[in-house]
């Protein structure tokens, strides 16, 4: 399963690497996020520093949701699905796999918009290691999650419009968790940020065991 | 309603053939006495509240209908746990019927709370925790209603539907434990139920509205499941019967 996992996960990393759509449309899209906020609050007035944490999540949020649609889009075409299927590759396997690469996209992704809220909005950068522990417990829930709701929407019509609506409310734990996290490193009391690190941890548990169960007849199907 | 059956019948013969039966029937009618008991005791019997007026009596339906969703979405979970486990179609459309009623008690609920809350607080809405759990309940729900809405092939659909509805309980528990510390850190929750003092004719004309909502609950429930029941039926026999009809022309002329 998990030498599978890997294959898939390989084979995504570098159809990316190849395509560059994340590279050059997904990190463009997320920076002018970043700068469509400051025309919204004025940037004069401290708003957009006290509110970092939600801007950068909500930006992390959006594009990370078309990273996923990418995701799958690459499998729709040409009859890749049933190759996988054929392939004899574990569904919980594809699913590991595209789980990680979703997850080391979004990765990068919020390495270059950290860098972008810390120059444009000036917000200072402390707490380093819950920032840390925030960063890869919220990747985990958005991308095991990401995943599983991207293999519900993938193959319709109208799955463009579907995911973000089964998704963003079943991440809006994850969006409070590690807004709220961030606020607490940020503002030097780091002991408020632990308890939405172990709930956003619960939630990523809860989304890699149903995804490993439910990939498999979601496979099957069609 | 009464279905036409032109063409070869397969397995229509078990399960409902209109949407309503005797049982519906009394229940219904048991359902619709029920609402009038809670009109005379909610309307004219109960007093006006010490500190809530007139306005305590949108309690006695907004306070059941609230419960009853969270029943609806955990019935939609269990029905898809059931499908996915049995591919039991029956229990398919338990979810699906279950949902749509859940929705539609869940916008009751949001309205009949901002209608209470304008008097009461002097605002539609606050960011409380138990609001805004609710309004992400409506969320979920939606969700799974546009999943159940896709153009697909029954299988797909239904599958589809029962991952999303078999992961609305855990969606629904981590969205009100997150709702509930993101307001708690900040302030204090603003509604407390057990705070407010309830006895008497008030309590009972809650629970007369616990007993009428649920009766209501049912039987939209139990209607909702024939049409699906009936829907799937028609979307089944349709290609057989324009056959028939077809072939039957031919043989006229």
């Amino acid at each position: 399963m998990l030498r599978d996992a890997w294959l898939i996960a390989r084979k995504d990393l570098r159809l990316e690497m190849r395509s560059r759509v994340a590279l050059n449309q997904v990190v463009p899209f997320a920076l002018l996020v970043l700068v469509l906020f400051a025309f919204a609050l004025d940037p004069d007035r401290g708003l957009l520093e006290k509110a970092t944490p939600g801007l950068y999540w909500i930006a992390v949020l959006f594009s990370g949701l078309l990273a996923m649609q990418r995701s799958f889009a690459v499998e729709a075409a040409d009859g890749v699905t049933d190759a996988l299927r054929l392939s004899g590759l574990a569904p919980a396997g594809i699913y590991l796999g595209k789980t990680l690469s979703v997850a080391i996209q979004l990765l990068v992704l919020e390495v270059l918009l950290g860098v972008g809220v810390a120059v444009l909005y000036g917000t200072s950068i402390t707490g380093w290691l819950l920032l840390i522990a925030t960063i890869v417990v919220a990747t985990a829930a958005i991308s095991t999650a990401g995943t599983l709701f991207g293999v519900v929407a993938s193959g319709l019509r109208v799955r463009e419009t579907l995911l973000p609506l089964l998704l963003l409310p079943v991440l809006a734990p994850v969006l409070i968790g590690s807004t709220r996290a961030f606020e607490a490193a940020l503002s030097g009391t780091p002991s408020e940020g632990w308890p939405w690190v172990g709930l956003m941890s619960v939630f990523a548990a809860v989304y890699v065991v149903a995804g490993i169960f439910g990939f498999g007849p979601l496979m099957e199907e069609s | 309603m009464t279905t036409e059956t032109a063409g070869p019948l397969e397995a229509s013969d078990s399960g409902p053939r209109s949407t309503g039966s005797r049982t519906t029937l009394i229940l219904g009618i048991v359902t619709l006495l029920a609402l009038g008991v809670l009109v005379l005791f909610g309307l004219i019997l109960s007093p006006a509240d010490e500190n809530q007026g007139e306005a305590v009596r949108i309690m006695y339906v907004h306070v059941p209908s609230a419960t009853l969703s969270y029943v609806g979405c955990f019935l939609t979970a269990i029905g898809s746990a059931v499908y996915l486990w049995r591919k039991s179609r029956w229990w398919d459309l338990v979810a699906y019927a279950s949902a749509e009623v859940a929705a539609l008690f869940t916008a009751f609920t949001l309205v009949t709370g901002m209608l209470w809350g304008r008097p009461t607080w002097g605002v539609f809405w606050v960011w409380d925790a138990r609001l805004t759990s609710e309004a992400m309940l409506m969320l979920l729900l939606l969700g799974y209603l546009a999943v159940r809405g896709i153009a697909a092939d029954y299988q797909v659909r239904a599958k589809r539907a029962a991952i999303v509805g078999l992961l609305l309980v855990p969606n629904v528990f981590i969205v009100r434990q997150s709702v509930q510390w993101w307001r708690t850190l900040h302030q204090k929750p603003t509604l407390t139920l057990a705070g407010a003092h309830i006895e008497g004719l008030m309590l009972f004309s809650l629970f007369t509205g616990f007993v009428a909502i649920t009766l209501a609950f049912v039987w939209m429930v139990i209607h909702r499941f024939r049409v699906a029941w009936l829907e799937e039926q028609v979307d089944a026999e349709g290609l057989d019967t324009a056959i028939a009809e077809r072939r039957a022309e031919g043989v006229v002329s």
